[in-house]
C-alpha cells in the first residue's frame, strides 16, 4: 500500500457513463432466436468441433431442459426462446488491433482496453458477443510455455490438456445455467501457467454484449500448475436496451500444489442483463485461490464464486462487493468447501443498496468430515442508503468435523445521518459526502486491488452513486 | 468587512420537545464568547442548530450571518459561508482517510463556488499545509492516513477537530467542549493554533465546563444558558465565578429556567 496521501480517491463527477453506447456492426453469422438441438448443432458445426464436444453440448442441452428454474435467489423472468444464443461478429480473431473491424476496435478503444494493454497488462482477450475478436500475450510468457487463448482455439490446439479438466470442476449437471452454458458456450479464456512460472502483470479479458436480446455464454478454464502464479482480470459491460439480455458464464479454475491464482471481476452490466454465472476453483496442497468479485449493474446477478480446498494447507479467499440500485437485485455471495485438514477460508462481502435496490448475501461455508483443524471466517457487511432499499443475508454453515474454527459476522447499517452531517459541516455536498462514505465502506476491499483496478472500481461506484440522481 | 453572526429569539425543538426557548446572541468578528451552563441546558443544541444539523426543528426565530438568514441552508452551504463547529462527540467514518476528506473539505470551503467534480486544491500545496498544521498540534503525520475519527483516542479526536479548524479558517467557530479530553499541553497547542488563525479574524463561541481553554482565550463575554435560555451575560469574571462556585446562584435567581432545565434533563434520562 502506498504510504503517500492518496490521489486515487478523487471524486470526479463530471464523467458520463462511458459504457452505454451501441455499436453498429454486420455479423458474419447470427443464429435464429431460441434454443434447441438444431441451434446447438449449428454452433458446433460453425466451430468445426470434435465429436466429443458436440456430444458434451447435446447432453448438456438435455440436462438444461430437464432442470427446473432455481426456486431461490432472484426472480428470473426470462423467455429462453426469445434470446439469440450465438452471434459471430467477425471471421477471424485479430492478433493486432488493426486486424479487428473498425467499429469493434472503436468499441474497445472507448472502453480503454488497448490503452490498458500498453500500460500494464501481460495479455488481453476481447470478446464481442459470442466470439473472442482479439487476443495477445507477451512474447516472453509464450516462450515460457504460458497458454492464453480463447477456449474455442484451445479445443482445437490443446485438446488433451483441455479435456482433462473441462467440465470436471463444474459438471453440466451442477445447475440449470451451467447446463445451458455447456450446451451453447462460445468464447471465454483458456489459460495454462506451467510449473513455477509466475506472471507478474495481469492477464485481462473483456466481455462486451452489444446486441439486444443477446445471450453471452463464455466458458473459461484456468489451470495453474505447481508453484505457478497468475492474476486474471475480467471486465464486462453492455449498452442499455429496453428488453433483457442474458450473460451466463462458467468459469473453472484448478490451482495445483503451491500455486496461486487471483481472479478479479469488475462487471458493470447494463440494468437489463441477467447475469447468472457459475464460478468454481479447486485448490490443491498449499495452493491459494482468491476471487475478487465486483458486482455492479445488471438486472439480476446470481453468482457465488466457490473455492474447494481439496488438499491440506489449501487456502481460499473471496472478496465480494455488490452494488444494487433501482430495479436491480444482486444475489451474490461465496462458497468455501473445506475437503482436507488445515485448510483456511475467508469470505469478506460488502454490499450497498440504494434507490430501492436489493442486495442479498448468500454464502456457504462447509467443512467436510476429515477436514480437521480448518479455519473459516465469514464477514458480511451491508450498507443501505435509503429506506426504499433492502439487504438480506442467507448464510449457510455445514460442519461435519469437531476440531475446526468457524467465524461468522454480519452487519447491516444504514448510511449514518451523523456521518453525513459531519462531512457536510466541513463543506462537502450531500452527494460528495455519501459517495465518500460508500467508498470508505468498501475501502478494505479496494485496497486489495492493484492501483489501476482500484481506480476503476472507485470510478464505477461513483457512476452508480450519480446514476441515482436522474 | 466586519462579519457578524446574530441569533434572534431562537426556539428549537426535537421530536416535538422544546429545547431552546428564545436564545439571543450576537457575535462579531474578533470576539470570543464563552457559553456555559449545566449538563443538558442546550449548549450543544445551539451549536448544532447554528451549524445546520437536520434533526433539530427551528420553531421560531432566525440566525443571520452578515444579515442573511442561513436557516434554510444545508450544513455544507453554511460551512462554505465560513461557519465551523468542533464537535463534542465527533463521529467515526471508517474507510475515509483524514487527508482525502480534509482535502475535499478545504477545497470546498476555500472555493465555495466549486462545482462537484472540479479540481481539488493541489496535492503538493495541501500536503505541505496539513503537515505544518499537524506539526503545530504535535500530531504524527501518520494521522493523515488514518480513517476519520476511527479508533481515535479522546484527545486525538479533539486535536483532529482543531486541525480541521486550522485548515478551514472559518469566520465563526463553535468549539463544543474541545478542551475536555485534552491534556494541559494539548490545550495550549490548540490555543496556539487558534491564535495562528488570529483572534481578530474570527468570532469564537467556546462551550466549556473547564477554565484552561478560557485562560488561553480570555472571553470578551460569558453567557450562561439554563433550560434553553441565556439567563445571564457577563465578562470573563463570570466564567471565573461559575468555575469556582457552580450554578447555584444562577439557579436561585432564575427558578423558572432552572425548572425547565431539570425537566428536559429528566425527560431525556428516562
Ligand atoms: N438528538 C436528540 N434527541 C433527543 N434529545 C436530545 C437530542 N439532542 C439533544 N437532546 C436533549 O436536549 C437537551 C439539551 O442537550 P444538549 O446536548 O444541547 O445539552 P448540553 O448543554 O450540550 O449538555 P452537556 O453539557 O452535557 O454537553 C438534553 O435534555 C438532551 O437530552
Ligand atoms: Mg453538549
Amino acid at each position: 500500500m502506498s504510504t503517500e496521501i492518496s490521489e486515487s480517491r478523487e471524486l470526479k463527477s463530471t464523467e458520463i457513463n462511458k459504457y452505454d453506447f451501441k455499436t453498429k456492426t454486420d455479423a458474419v453469422f447470427k443464429a435464429r432466436k431460441g434454443i434447441d438441438e438444431e441451434i446447438v448443432n449449428q454452433i458446433s458445426d460453425i466451430k468445426n468441433e470434435p465429436d466429443w464436444m458436440r456430444k458434451f453440448r447435446l447432453d448438456a442441452l438435455k440436462i438444461f431442459e430437464s432442470k427446473p428454474m432455481p426456486e431461490w435467489g432472484g426472480d428470473i423472468a426470462l423467455d429462453f426462446q426469445d434470446i439469440f444464443y450465438y452471434l459471430k461478429p467477425t471471421n477471424e480473431q485479430g492478433r493486432s488491433w488493426d486486424d479487428v473491424p473498425e467499429e469493434i476496435k472503436d468499441t474497445f478503444e472507448k472502453l480503454g482496453i488497448p490503452e490498458a494493454e500498453r500500460k500494464y497488462l501481460a495479455g488481453v482477450k476481447a470478446q464481442f458477443e459470442s466470439e473472442v475478436i482479439y487476443g495477445s500475450l507477451k512474447e516472453d510468457l509464450a516462450n515460457q510455455g504460458v497458454i492464453f487463448t480463447d477456449t474455442d482455439t484451445a479445443v482445437r490446439e490443446h485438446p488433451e490438456l483441455l479435456r482433462e479438466y473441462f467440465g470436471t470442476i463444474i459438471p453440466s449437471t451442477d445447475n440449470k445455467f451451467a447446463a445451458l452454458n455447456s450446451a451453447v458456450w462460445s468464447g471465454g479464456s483458456f489459460i495454462y501457467v506451467p510449473k513455477g512460472v509466475k506472471i507478474d502483470f495481469p492477464l485481462q479479458a473483456y466481455f462486451r454484449i452489444n446486441e439486444e436480446n443477446m445471450g453471452q455464454f463464455e466458458r473459461t478454464l484456468i489451470i495453474v500448475d505447481e508453484g505457478a502464479q497468475v492474476h486474471y482480470v475480467e471486465g464486462c459491460t453492455a449498452p442499455m436496451y429496453t428488453s433483457e439480455s442474458l450473460h451466463s458464464a462458467v468459469v473453472e479454475v484448478v490451482v495445483k500444489k503451491n500455486g496461486r491464482c487471483r481472479y478479479t471481476t469488475i462487471q458493470n452490466w447494463a440494468n437489463n442483463i441477467y447475469n447468472l454465472v457459475t464460478k468454481r476453483a479447486f485448490a490443491y496442497q498449499d495452493a491459494v485461490m482468491e476471487w475478487v468479485d465486483g458486482n455492479l449493474g445488471s438486472k439480476l446477478t446470481m453468482k457465488y464464486p466457490a473455492v474447494y480446498m481439496m488438499e491440506p494447507g489449501a487456502r481460499g479467499e473471496i472478496l465480494s462487493i455488490a452494488f444494487s440500485s433501482a430495479g436491480q437485485h444482486q444475489d451474490a455471495g461465496a462458497k468455501l468447501v473445506h475437503c482436507a485438514p488445515n485448510t483456511t477460508g475467508t469470505i469478506i462481502s460488502k454490499s450497498i443498496s440504494k434507490n430501492g435496490g436489493r442486495s442479498s448475501y448468500r454464502g456457504l461455508a462447509r467443512v467436510e468430515e476429515g477436514a480437521y483443524n480448518s479455519k473459516c471466517s465469514v464477514v458480511c457487511d451491508a450498507l443501505i442508503l435509503d429506506p426504499e432499499s433492502r439487504s438480506d443475508t442467507y448464510p449457510y454453515i455445514e460442519v461435519a468435523e469437531q476440531d475446526v474454527s468457524i467465524g461468522h459476522e454480519a452487519s447491516v447499517s444504514r448510511i449514518g445521518e451523523e456521518q453525513l452531517f459531519y462531512l457536510m459541516s466541513r463543506g462537502l455536498s450531500e452527494a460528495e459526502a455519501s459517495t465518500m462514505i460508500v467508498n470508505g465502506f468498501i475501502e478494505p476491499l479496494i485496497k486489495e486491488l492493484p492501483m489501476e483496478y482500484a481506480v476503476e472500481m472507485n470510478r464505477l461506484i461513483q457512476l452508480q452513486m450519480e446514476g441515482s440522481v436522474g | 468587512m466586519s462579519d457578524i453572526l446574530e441569533i434572534k429569539n431562537l426556539h428549537v425543538a426535537i421530536e416535538g420537545k422544546p429545547i431552546l426557548r428564545g436564545v439571543n446572541l450576537t457575535i462579531n468578528k474578533g470576539e470570543t464568547h464563552a457559553l456555559m451552563g449545566p449538563n443538558g441546558s442546550g449548549k450543544s443544541t445551539l451549536g448544532l442548530v447554528i451549524m445546520g444539523h437536520p434533526n433539530y426543528e427551528v420553531t421560531e426565530g432566525e440566525i443571520l450571518l452578515n444579515g442573511q438568514n442561513i436557516l434554510d441552508l444545508d450544513a455544507d452551504e453554511r460551512a462554505r459561508l465560513g461557519v465551523f463547529m468542533a464537535f463534542q462527540r465527533p463521529v467515526a467514518i471508517p474507510g475515509v482517510k483524514m487527508a482525502d476528506f480534509l482535502r475535499h473539505a478545504t477545497t470546498n470551503v476555500r472555493h465555495p463556488d466549486r462545482k462537484e467534480g472540479e479540481d481539488l486544491i493541489s496535492m503538493r500545496e495541501f500536503r505541505k499545509e496539513i503537515k505544518d498544521k499537524m506539526g503545530q498540534l504535535q500530531m504524527d503525520s501518520e494521522f493523515a492516513r488514518r480513517y476519520v475519527n476511527d479508533g481515535f483516542s479522546g484527545g486525538e479526536m479533539k486535536r483532529a477537530e482543531i486541525l480541521q479548524l486550522a485548515m478551514l479558517q472559518p469566520k465563526f467557530a463553535i468549539l463544543d467542549e474541545t478542551d475536555s479530553g485534552l491534556d494541559a499541553d494539548a490545550v495550549r497547542l490548540a490555543s496556539q493554533s487558534i491564535n495562528e488563525i488570529g483572534h481578530n479574524k474570527m468570532g469564537l463561541l467556546i462551550i466549556t465546563h473547564h477554565d484552561k481553554l478560557l485562560e488561553h482565550n480570555p472571553p470578551d463575554f460569558t453567557h450562561v444558558i439554563l433550560g434553553g435560555q441565556i439567563v445571564e451575560t457577563g465578562g470573563k469574571e463570570l466564567a471565573a465565578e461559575l468555575h469556582s462556585q457552580g450554578y447555584e446562584r444562577i439557579r436561585a435567581e432564575h427558578p423558572e429556567s432552572a425548572a425547565a432545565n431539570d425537566e428536559t434533563e429528566t425527560v431525556a434520562s428516562t
